[in-house]
């Protein structure tokens, strides 16, 4: 599904170097979790990925599904079924999410070709998904994330997601910021969405994420590399021990992490 | 050499004006107004960014009529309309001037009908001071035509004021009354380009109580040219409230002169342009004055610019609070979106208050479109002309949402859509 091969990416605008050399092969249908100290390049692999700008990458490259996602614009990245749902996610004043949400919709069914949804067929669709995630009414009238709560952006982007259906879903953090109940929400609707077809590449600081969302690999991210990976006990592992000793044993210091 | 060939564009556009038949007095006043004051330069103050030249000249700049190919603004609202080509009256392509709780005249016909007559002018001069505004009182004196529009109930539906532009060289000056007495109610709407080159007044009074709603959206012709003028005096728990969209036209000039008197009034003023330079020049300019005279009252300016090619936008705003207008609170705001880096705004706000409780606040910003919204929507698989297109909406929602009745937005979103769909990339 995603292939990621020796991933050097640096800043457009400054001489810094971010990724030094990522390799990561995401199957499809599994979940494949990130963890890493702040500052390690976890949301600049998602933002490389998905196509934002002011990255230069130097080196390597990513594929999905034998795509050249690097050449890409992040509408055809999309449209191909990349998925980012954001740390940070977006306030669009003056836009509702109604808008927002079939505007993405029609564009990505366009671009594959498909005819638009009608205005009554997206009205029920949207209902339902939101509905398991408890998005009210009010929720989809508003500018987009305009005055939501962190809670409520994130679950705003998992909506979008089982909107959107896409076959690789990247989530930056996605539990930052959440309470223990918006968390199940925000979990239950990544859940749902898992099938054979599906993979998802979860970032995530903390491993309470991954009691709800199991991963079958996590990976450890630190100094814009991946220097351990292996089965969820990994997360576990840093859970009680922290990353201190795994980055000692790879020779990277806290600072660098 | 003969004498007008001697003369300055100034002086022979001063030479030519005529006064047309009745509101004599009034007339010959502003001309006397106009003589004292001259026309417009360029060292003037409130002129220093938008260049008056051809609004001066004797004769209109040559300007293509332009077929608009969009469906009817407004046509689906229940309206009376009334039709003017190239600043002519229409009787054919309007409709008849009569509606419950609404006198409406023409001003060419109205002879002397004493409430005219006593507001015809009037407003304009008050608005002179303390800054001049000569194409205003230009308009006073040479006005050929106009409605005349008395509301005493709640006006059954808008009225709808159209102008067509067909003469290349058509030099319309339109002059309009709207009193509104106490408790009463009407929308007035304006839409067309009306001329190569036009001036158009509008003196608004609200008596007591009253609501005045005003939507106008400027002709989409190019190479048109228009410089106009809302004169307001607004009573006690009155409300007045105008909205202008602009795309397109070579120059515009647009001034808004409101007084406050009454207590307890609302005044509020939105605008939102668009211009691209790439299909002629666009230069866009909203000179605005409220002032408040009285206690418990609200202004608000909001005014948006989207701009590329190379395009000009100009706001000039002022909130005049006079000694005793306690509890005023006056809100401006002026932002321009720069969609590339040939494109100019210029403003100018001024906040001057002279009593010691009150709330005012002004603010402008200058910017391009939001980086990081632009790259969420495109991550969502919206292609980048269609996000900057939804984040330009985005950008002029506020001043949109001054618009009180929902029809009305709507109608006014779709011209911007149109517009956004036809300036693409
Ligand atoms: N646009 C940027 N400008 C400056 N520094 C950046 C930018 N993007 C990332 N960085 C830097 O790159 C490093 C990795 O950041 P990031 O990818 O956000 O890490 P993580 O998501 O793992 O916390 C940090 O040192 C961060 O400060
Ligand atoms: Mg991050």
């Amino acid at each position: 599904m995603l292939e990621i091969k020796n991933l050097h990416v640096k800043l457009e605008e400054e001489d810094k170097q971010i990724l030094k050399g990522v390799n990561l092969t995401v199957e499809a249908g599994k979940v494949h979790a990130i963890m890493g100290p702040n500052g390690s390049g976890k949301s600049t692999l998602s933002y490389v990925l998905s196509g934002r700008d002011g990255y230069e990458v130097t080196e390597g490259e990513a594929e999905l599904d034998g795509m050249d996602l690097l050449e890409a614009e992040p509408e055809e990245r999309a449209a191909a079924g990349l998925f980012l749902a954001f740390q940070y996610p977006v306030e669009i004043p003056g836009v509702g999410n109604m808008t927002f949400l079939r505007t993405a919709l029609n564009a990505q069914r366009k671009a594959r070709g498909e005819e638009e949804i009608s205005a009554g067929d997206f009205l029920k669709l949207v209902r339902e998904k939101a509905k398991s995630l408890k998005i009210d009414a009010d929720m989809l009238k508003r500018a987009v994330n305009v005055g939501f709560s962190g809670g409520e952006k994130k679950r705003n982007e998992i909506l979008q997601m089982a909107l959107l259906e896409p076959k690789m879903c990247i989530l930056d953090e996605t539990d930052s910021g959440l309470d223990v109940d918006a968390m199940r929400l925000v979990a239950e609707g990544v859940n749902a969405l898992r099938d054979e077809k599906r993979s998802f590449l979860v970032i995530t600081h903390y491993q309470r994420l991954l009691d709800h969302i199991k991963p079958d690999v996590v990976h450890i991210m630190a100094d814009g590399r991946i220097i351990e990976t292996g089965g969820p006990e990994l997360a576990l592992e840093v859970e009680k021990n922290g990353y201190a000793e795994l980055l000692a044993k790879h020779g990277i210091s806290e600072v660098m992490a | 050499m003969s004498a007008v060939e001697k003369m300055t564009p100034a002086e022979a556009r001063l030479a030519r004006v005529t006064l047309p038949e009745g509101f004599g007095p009034q007339r010959r006043a502003a001309l006397e107004r106009l003589t004292a004051m001259g026309l417009p330069g360029r060292r003037d103050e409130y002129w220093r960014w938008t260049n008056p030249t051809d609004f001066i000249a004797p004769e209109p700049v040559a300007a293509a009529p332009f077929k608009d190919d969009e469906p009817e603004l407004f046509g689906e609202i229940d309206r009376l309309k009334v039709v003017f080509r190239d600043g002519v009256f229409d009787a054919e392509a309007s409709d008849d001037l009569s509606m419950s709780g609404v006198e409406i005249l023409r001003l060419a016909e109205a002879g002397d009908v004493n409430w005219a007559s006593a507001l015809y002018g009037t407003l304009e001069a008050n608005g002179q001071k303390p800054v001049v505004r000569p194409f205003a009182a230009l308009n006073t004196a040479s006005a050929t035509d106009g409605v005349l529009i008395r509301v005493t109930g709640k006006a059954e539906k808008p009225v709808s004021l159209i102008y067509t532009h067909e003469s290349e060289t058509s030099d319309p000056i339109l002059h309009h009354l709207v009193k509104l007495e106490e408790g009463a109610e009407i929308t007035v709407l304006e839409n067309g380009p009306a001329g190569a080159r036009f001036n158009k007044l509008m003196e608004v009074d609200v008596a007591k109580g009253a609501r005045f709603h005003h939507i106008r959206v400027q002709g989409r012709d190019h190479e048109r040219r228009a410089v106009t003028g809302i004169f307001a005096r607004v009573a006690d728990e009155a409300l007045f409230k105008s909205f202008t969209l602009t795309s397109n036209g070579v120059l515009t000039r647009n001034e808004c002169v409101i007084d406050i008197v009454g207590d307890d009034a609302n005044a509020h003023v939105a605008g939102a342009a668009l211009g691209d330079g790439k299909s002629g020049a666009f230069h866009h300019d909203d000179t605005i004055f409220i002032t408040h005279d009285a206690e418990r009252c609200e202004s608000r300016q909001v005014f948006k610019k989207v701009l590329k090619n190379g395009a000009q936008g100009v706001f000039q705003g002022k909130i005049l609070v006079k000694p005793g207008a306690q509890k005023t609170d006056g809100y401006q705001i002026s932002q321009s979106l720069l969609l590339d880096e040939d494109s100019q705004f210029l403003a100018k706000p001024e906040l001057e208050i002279y009593a010691d409780d009150v709330q005012c606040s002004h603010g402008s910003t200058t910017g391009a479109i939001d980086e990081t919204a632009l790259f969420y929507l495109r991550s969502r698989g919206v292609p980048v002309e269609e996000a900057t297109a939804l984040l330009v909406l985005s950008f002029v929602a506020d001043a949109i949402e001054e618009i009180e009745e929902e029809r009305f937005r709507d109608a006014i979103l779709t011209r911007l859509e149109g517009w956004l769909s036809r300036h693409r990339g």
